[in-house]
């Protein structure tokens, strides 16, 4: 006996949010290009993109609500729903941090630039990376993708460190560029969190595949 | 009669999920010491009308003071297995019973013990009300325990009526389905309590269910997956096997069963994939 209703719809809410996961590694990825490039029209667009990421989520949510109360999905049904929910929090969330970024772009548009940027784009390529792989791993339901994913965030955790007393040693050495660098600071607590967020999505990768709930990496900030 | 204090309980060997990790262990809040001293024990349990083997080699525990919900596709052998639960599967002609049940310890099949005092201890809902008709329903509740000799006074008997009555509280919407034993089992065994009630009375079962489990060991046989969920302590799945005889693919704590089971045959029939 097939549940062709639940099956159409539980593949929906699925699809919904990969198309929701794409467009937050897109949104990573551009925000990092409008801070290499300085270019506030991208910035602002992707600004104005998250609208739309937002209201990917609520859609899904509201799908997956009417899912439970309609179909009383149990088992591997239930834990999907309950992964797919909690993942579309999680990816929303990420979506906010790129745009975070792009703000910041938009202020420093009018400053000169502090440094060429290394670490920074390095961070948001390794989050990106961590995204992929974390839904990769979700669409293959491989729990042990979804954890080797999830360890390299330690990766991002280094970088942000090493920004950290990077930046701080410039706003020792000149009290000008205490503004900026301050403001860049908060480009990689962006990444850093957003990376924070894909160990998230791991975590509900591993409980969709195995049932258990637990916390499978505690991130340093 | 001995107790069998070497015995473990091992679910059968399942069919796991290849996709999954190995699943987390399920564990029973039911503990063998419980099921041993207060609750039931049943190890290796067979059951035939005739040649034809109804279900086998069932193993479960059944814990005081809980609901256990047997659930299963039709005619995998959850009415057999609770009927075998007070001796009334050997009432059908041909029936016969291999295995043993453990009620607080004494094997309810062993030599000498008397049918009719298990089935006092052991009491059983059915599917259909079975009422005396010429009987006042105060006659029909206190049948059980005049029967038994239960009471010593008039007075005593009414007191036990009206406090049957009062626990049932909705005896007048449910009366005809509910046939709540008087006497005063150890276990309540009820087979599809519910079937054709409306949702409102369901509920109102349900939540005497919950009542009646602070002091009785309740095993419900039910169609009704929601049921089981909402009302059981522990669940436990049913499935016939190629022989079409009845097997325990899965026993655990009712909230592992729905979310986590470790059987692909429970996922499939629980999420309305098979059966």
């Amino acid at each position: 006996m097939a549940r062709t209703l639940l099956e159409r719809n539980l593949a929906g809410v699925q699809e919904e949010m990969l198309v929701m996961a794409d467009m937050v590694e897109g949104a990573i990825q551009r925000s990092i290009t409008a801070l290499k490039n300085r270019d506030v029209e991208l910035a602002r667009q992707l600004i104005a993109d998250d609208a739309r990421i937002n209201r990917k989520r609520y859609d899904t949510e509201e799908r997956c609500i009417e899912l439970i109360a309609t179909q009383q999905p149990l088992a591997g049904d239930l834990r999907t729903i309950v992964a797919v929910l909690h993942m579309n929090v999680d990816l929303e969330r990420m979506g906010d941090h790129a745009e975070g970024i792009a703000k910041i772009v938009v202020m420093l548009a009018d400053e000169p630039p502090l440094k060429p940027y290394v670490d920074l784009p390095r961070m948001a390529d390794i989050a990106s990376e961590m995204l992929r792989d974390a839904i990769e791993a979700f669409k293959r339901r491989d729990a042990d993708l979804a954890r080797s994913a999830m360890n390299r965030d330690d990766e991002v955790d280094a970088l942000y460190d090493q920004v950290y007393r990077e930046l701080l040693t410039y706003m020792l050495n000149d009290p000008r560029t205490i503004e900026r660098a301050t403001r860049l600071l908060w480009v990689a607590h962006n990444l850093e969190r957003i990376a924070d967020r894909v160990t998230n999505v791991c975590e509900r990768v591993a409980y969709l595949v195995t049932g258990k709930m637990e916390e499978l990496n505690v991130s340093k900030y | 009669m001995a107790m069998m204090t070497d015995f473990q309980f091992k679910p059968p060997a399942t069919v796991l999920d290849e996709r999954a990790e190995p699943a987390r262990d399920i564990t029973c809040p039911v503990s063998e010491a419980e099921a041993w001293e207060e609750g039931m024990v049943i190890r290796n349990l067979s059951a035939w009308y005739g040649s034809f083997q109804a279900i086998r080699d069932v193993n479960l525990l059944v814990g005081p003071k809980r609901v256990t919900a047997v659930i299963g596709p039709s005619g995998c052998g959850k009415s057999t297995l609770i009927r075998c639960l007070n001796r009334m599967h050997e009432v059908a002609p041909k029936a016969r019973v291999a295995g043993q049940v453990y009620l607080r310890t004494e094997d309810i099949y062993g030599r000498g013990v008397d049918p009719v005092l298990v089935r006092r201890r052991v009491g059983m809902v059915f599917q259909k009300p079975n009422p005396f008709p010429t009987m006042s329903v105060f006659d029909n509740v206190a049948a059980g325990l005049r029967l038994n000799s239960l009471f010593s006074r008039r007075s005593h008997l009414a007191d036990i009526v009206e406090q049957g009555l009062r626990r049932a509280a909705l005896w007048d919407e449910v009366k005809d389905k509910l046939n709540r034993p008087a006497t005063e089992p150890e276990v309540i065994l009820m087979d599809e309590p519910c079937s054709a009630l409306d949702p409102v009375a369901t509920l109102k079962i349900e939540d005497l269910m919950r009542d009646l489990s602070a002091s009785y060991a309740i095993v419900i046989v039910t169609h009704n997956m929601q049921q089981a969920a909402r009302v059981a302590d522990c669940t436990a799945v049913m499935m016939m096997a190629e022989d079409r005889a009845g097997e325990m693919v899965e026993f655990g704590a009712t909230s592992d069963v729905f979310t986590n089971p470790r059987d692909k045959r429970t996922e499939d029939y629980i999420t309305g994939r098979f059966g």
